[in-house]
């Protein structure tokens, strides 16, 4: 197996990725790339508790995860990267030949606009996705296994699933 | 008046929040079996980052006076936004995997405080899963 999924949502571990997801692929790791939680042990104890004790949860941030993605996709095991921004799945997208992007969740805020039930987005964070996309990475939109992958063009062009 | 109407009269005392509509069909349970549902307050978080649910809960908290929460799984979003607030919340209690048992046995537990309430809730909760049949 190897990392199976490279996903951007600003709720890191939650309800989807661990069982939505982790379930179906039968996950046995997530790789978490964040500068915050990574220097945090305190949010590193929360991100923990969140996951079920046969799956092993590892922290880096964007500089550290770079040199070490090769290693996770030669893991034996199914697992998953995780992202809570745009601009920290970009840092993969060059530094670590990420290929296939999966916007999983960015929520509301302020500046946002809906694109989807699940993906807010700044006018900002759009030139951002296209930006990924121009650097070789097929950028979709999925919130779970069995809903249908949407295109960064039907995305931004704001149509439904 | 209709039982949530009698319901609402009576004073919160604790949260419940999950995904999609989880605290309104648990809270609705209660209040039908009980008519005590006005006990508890059903927050929705659709479409919210992590920092929103988590200043919803905390403005919630502080308007209502409450101090318990209960939420539908351990690693969802309103756990963790939970989890965050009761680091700087000495007093108050959080029941992550909450079920309708366990709130039946919470509304019914005026007499203890409500976090103790909350405890003891959250025991009953886990004992009143049961398997049935002899189906492998």
């Amino acid at each position: 197996m190897t990392l199976l999924l490279y996903r951007i949502d600003d709720r890191l571990i939650h309800g989807q990725v661990v069982v939505g997801w982790g379930q179906p692929l039968d996950v046995r790791f997530i790789v978490l790339v964040d500068d915050s939680v990574a220097t945090s042990a305190w949010e590193q104890d929360l991100y923990r508790m969140g996951v079920p004790p046969e799956m092993d949860l590892y922290f880096h941030t964007a500089e550290e995860a770079i040199p070490v993605i090769p290693r996770y996709r030669t893991d034996p095991r199914a697992g998953i990267l995780l992202t809570g921004d745009i601009a920290t799945m970009r840092r993969l997208v060059t530094g670590a030949g990420v290929d296939a992007v999966n916007v999983g969740g960015i929520h509301s805020r302020t500046g946002r606009i809906q694109r989807m039930r699940y993906v807010f987005l700044t006018p900002e964070e759009e030139r951002q996705l296209r930006d990924l996309a121009s650097l070789g990475a097929t950028v979709t939109a999925q919130d779970v296994p069995g809903a249908r992958p949407v295109s960064l063009d039907d995305l931004i062009g704001g149509v439904q699933p | 008046m209709n039982s949530l109407d009698a319901s609402s009269a009576v004073a919160a005392r604790a949260i419940v929040a999950g995904h999609g509509d989880f605290a309104a069909g648990l809270v609705s349970a209660v209040d039908q079996i009980t008519g005590r549902g006005g006990q508890l307050i059903p927050v929705a978080v659709h479409h919210l980052s992590v920092e929103d649910i988590e200043c919803l809960l905390r403005d919630c908290m502080i308007q209502t006076n409450v101090r318990v929460i209960f939420t539908d799984l351990q690693a969802g979003s309103c756990t963790m936004a939970s989890r965050r607030i009761l680091r700087g919340m000495e007093d108050a209690v959080l029941i992550a995997g909450a079920n309708l048992p366990t709130l039946l046995d919470f509304v019914f537990a005026e007499t203890r405080s409500a976090p103790e309430a909350a405890r003891h809730a959250a025991e009953r909760g886990r004992a009143a899963i049961t398997v049935h049949g002899a189906g492998a």
